[in-house]
């Protein structure tokens, strides 16, 4: 008797990563690669003058193991808008969209001084897994670059909602106390501005907690 | 928010780990801590989405979205399929883009230096949303093989990079297409990071006679599969108007 063939569940396999290269800019963020193309860039200005909401700037480095500042790093952000709300379908709080605020950024580390920089809004507070404790206020990372094989996610959280921050339910399933600090932002102000400053480090001493998500 | 929702958990031993000695590159920008597993929230299940008005109507054809003064110069070629999630559901309005080498094997980018020329008509780069039945198509042009840094002589095989987003941010994937038949592809030390074979065959795609255009165009076939969700069936609902 042949061995009974073996069932196996009707799922497809997910289509394999492979590195976003050095040469990401051409097809994601063109005008950094030094063409122009599309009419209309996405993710570049997303805080429009029709968008509610405190007007903030986030803005870091991204560091290799070696410590060095990467210059071509691909970053995505993805956020609830001011009053807390995702602009997409699955969300169904009870919170006022914001049709001039798509809530995505897309943007690269800079050739020469490897500084990225996003300007948006601040978010506001988003309800918790299936209702559980609200979640703080956060800006959800994406990064891809050459030499990173699969995105990495990982979340910024605002330095100045230390309270909010305390009860946040992601933060608190980090177990070290001390590797949470590298997901939080500090404030500060600058000829006007309100800087959050976000410095993700790929790996090293101060490796940021990335998400398996 | 209610379970239906979620996404099923990444299989991770479909995709290269983060640290590959074969790829040196990875060495210094792999994060040597384990991923904190996170449950889905809000944050995991949506993400952006992109309206059809928002897109040129040239924007899917690298042939001519950067033409001046003539036709780019290389094969004349057709890529397309479907973009599916997990359960086999059609992953609709959903964003693709792609960018690539010009036939020569070089990138219209500051950074790049090869000594393959810069063609004047060729951009590299388009952009698309799937259909109600998740299908994309463009049409470019086939991109040449071209050396990187890597060993002392390493060439990447022709391939084209794409950009998928699906309706959630953790759906979101960044890969490479490769062209059936290429002798390059056993060699090619980025293909080599997936550690499982037949997974790393799913990114070349095949030879699609049915789909060219006699006398025009050559064409080849390639089906991205996204992460599926426990019910797929709603959020097509949501999704398909």
């Amino acid at each position: 008797m042949p061995a009974p063939t073996p069932f196996v569940l009707p799922y497809f396999p997910e289509t394999p990563s492979q590195t976003a290269g050095p040469y990401v800019h051409i097809g994601l963020i063109p005008n950094q690669a030094g063409f122009d193309i599309f009419k209309n860039n996405f993710g570049g200005d997303i805080a429009g003058p029709d968008v509610a909401g405190e007007r903030i700037v986030i803005e870091g480095r991204v560091y290799d193991g070696a410590g060095h500042a990467t210059k071509d790093v691909l970053i995505e952000t993805w956020q609830a808008n001011a009053a807390g709300r995702y602009n997409h379908p699955a969300d169904q709080q009870d919170k006022p969209l914001d049709a001039a605020f798509r809530g995505w950024a897309r943007t690269g580390t800079d050739f020469e001084t490897g500084i990225f920089r996003i300007r948006t809004v601040k978010p506001g507070q988003v309800a918790g897994r299936r209702g559980r404790k609200t979640m703080a206020p956060h800006v959800n990372f994406w990064i891809a670059s050459r030499g990173i094989n699969i995105g990495l996610a990982t979340r910024m959280y605002f330095g100045d909602e230390a309270a909010a921050n305390d009860q946040d339910p992601v933060l608190n399933i980090i177990e070290q106390p001390e590797r949470r600090k590298t997901l939080i932002a500090p404030r500060s102000e600058r000829d006007g501005a309100t800087i959050y400053t976000f410095d993700i480090h790929l790996q090293g001493a101060h490796e940021t907690v990335f998400f398996d998500v | 928010m209610t379970p239906e929702f979620e996404f099923h958990q990444r299989d991770r031993d479909i995709h290269p780990p983060a640290y590959t000695p074969v790829y040196k590159t990875s060495a210094l920008r792999s994060p040597r801590i384990s991923l904190w597993s996170l449950q889905n929230s809000l944050s995991e299940v949506t993400g952006p989405t992109f309206a059809r008005e928002e897109l040129g109507p040239l924007d899917n054809d690298l042939i001519l979205n950067y033409a001046k003064d003539g036709k780019p110069i290389g094969e004349q070629t057709i890529v397309h399929g479907h973009v599916l999630d997990g359960n086999g559901y059609p992953v609709r309005n959903t964003l693709v883009e792609v960018w690539q080498a010009n036939a020569g094997g070089r990138y219209r980018h500051r950074n790049d230096t090869y000594i393959a020329p810069i063609d004047p008509n060729f951009g590299g780069c388009g952009r698309m949303l799937t259909d109600y039945n998740g299908y994309y198509f463009f049409r470019t042009v086939k991109p040449g093989a071209y050396p990187f840094r890597n060993r002392v002589n390493s060439w990447r095989p022709a391939h084209i990079h794409f950009s998928v987003f699906g309706s959630g941010f953790v759906q979101r994937l960044i890969t490479q297409m490769y062209f059936e038949g290429d002798p390059l592809i056993p060699h090619d030390s980025i293909i080599a990071t997936i550690p499982d074979k037949s997974a790393a065959d799913r990114l070349t795609a095949r030879l699609d006679l049915n789909a060219s255009l006699p006398l025009e165009c050559l064409a080849y076939r390639f089906d991205i599969v996204l992460r599926g969700s426990r019910q797929t069936l709603f959020e097509n609902k949501l999704q398909g108007s």
